[in-house]
């Protein structure tokens, strides 16, 4: 297990130079946080999710595309092809999803507090089992041949398409699956919460979500 | 705001009527640098295009049936090309123009609705039972304007006619209230006793 820093550093992670070229201001940032020693949610952080609940009813969920971040992350799937009425943004299918079940529906710490820094912030962030990681995080393009994965049964992924990866290959669709080899499990003892910022995003946003993620992961919270 | 034959002649200049490949190579489109200040372009119109999409949509609200959905090509997050960029800002125009049209009719629908209204208060009996429910007046809620006479059928014999504004959505429990209490074959037992 590594030591972990209880106000752990955001790390940037690396983006590929020819994705750069076209998406300047995309950016990955890292942060690792020790796995929390209690799986079930806290009560504070329940309440939360229902204190956030009460903010949103469907002519919020409507308006919230013109909203600068949920903008900008609409912006950024039509720029990599996803059609976002379809592919829900991560901050409207929460919302979205809201609407359905009446509320946010509590599963677990770890799954409360990333849906805690999506809506607190509107960034997504995502969260990794750091010791099944091989070095940075960063974003590019599959390459041939490559799957989401390491084992045999692991879906393949078409060239190009866009992934985040470790130096042993990718272990997420960006913004979508997460390999099966890096998702946390029940044995996970030190987390690596990602985030991606795009275009039109304030770096103080991204910032606030991985610190909110990493503070209701806190034993100290 | 940008109108949308700004976005034409926006499309126009990056790409609807691109040259053939030849006479792009002849004008030096075909250089990297180019090809890739035409992405930049084609994105910055995406983005407008988007924002406008989002604003049409709100505006349309309480309507619905303004389709704002432009399907992709379900391959996944990519990095598109020129054409593909080309055929998203495209279909993003022609679902913008699309959309305006919807909100500009159902506008000018509601509009002759509202006229509509206030000819019937001012004269209900020329609009004997007529009904104009709120939606069709760009509003929310389920309330139904309605010509009604006055006292039931003294009004009607008497020619007193008044509108009435109805009080709104149906309770679920008073919609499933009649199909509980409702007698039904299955409901009623061997002896006749419910």
């Amino acid at each position: 297990m590594k030591d972990v820093d209880p106000d752990p550093p955001t790390r940037e992670g690396w983006v590929d130079r020819e994705l750069l070229e076209e998406f300047p201001e995309l950016r990955l940032l890292t942060v690792e946080v020790s796995a929390p020693a209690r799986r079930r949610t806290t009560p504070a952080l329940r309440a939360q999710l229902r204190m956030l609940s009460n903010r949103y009813d469907g002519a919020q969920v409507i308006t919230m595309r013109r909203q600068p971040i949920p903008h900008a992350y609409r912006v950024f799937f039509r720029h990599i092809g996803l059609d976002p009425d379809t592919t829900r943004t991560p901050v409207e299918g929460a919302a979205v999803e809201r609407l359905r079940s009446g509320g946010f529906a509590s599963r677990g710490r770890l799954h409360d507090a990333l849906l805690l820094a999506l809506m607190e912030t509107a960034v997504p962030v995502w969260a990794l089992d750091a010791d099944r990681l091989d070095g940075p995080l960063g974003i590019r393009g599959a390459r041939e041949g490559e799957r989401l994965g390491a084992d045999d049964l692991a879906p393949g992924l078409p060239p190009g398409r866009l992934v985040v990866a470790d130096a042993a290959g990718p272990v997420a669709v960006l913004f979508g699956d997460i390999a099966t080899r890096s998702s946390p499990h029940a044995d996970t003892r030190t987390l690596r919460l990602f985030t991606v910022q795009v275009a039109g995003v304030p770096a103080i946003h991204v910032e606030e979500s991985l610190w909110t993620c990493a503070n209701a992961l806190s034993d100290r919270s | 705001m940008v109108v949308i034959d700004d976005i034409q002649q926006a499309s126009a200049a990056v790409g609807s009527d691109r040259p053939a490949p030849a006479e792009r190579a002849e004008l030096g489109l075909g250089h990297p640098a180019d090809e890739s200040a035409a992405r930049r372009t084609l994105r910055a119109q995406v983005r407008e295009l988007e924002r406008q999409l989002a604003d049409t949509l709100i505006a349309a609200f309480p309507r619905t049936g303004v389709d704002v959905a432009v399907p992709s090509t379900g391959r996944g997050p990519r990095v598109l090309d020129l054409a593909e960029l080309e055929v998203l800002r495209d279909e993003l125009a022609e679902k913008l123009r699309r959309a305006r049209q919807t909100v500009h009719e159902a506008g000018e629908q509601e509009a002759r609705n509202r006229d509509l209204l206030e000819r019937m208060l001012r004269d209900p009996k020329r609009y004997r039972f007529a009904r104009l429910p709120n939606r069709d007046l760009g509003e929310s809620g389920c309330g139904v304007w309605q010509v009604r006479p006055r006292l039931g059928l003294i009004g009607m014999l008497a020619g007193w006619w008044h509108v009435k504004l109805s009080s709104g959505c149906p309770l679920v429990a008073a919609v499933r209230a009649p199909r509980q209490t409702a007698l039904s074959p299955r409901s009623m037992r061997t002896d006749g006793q419910t």
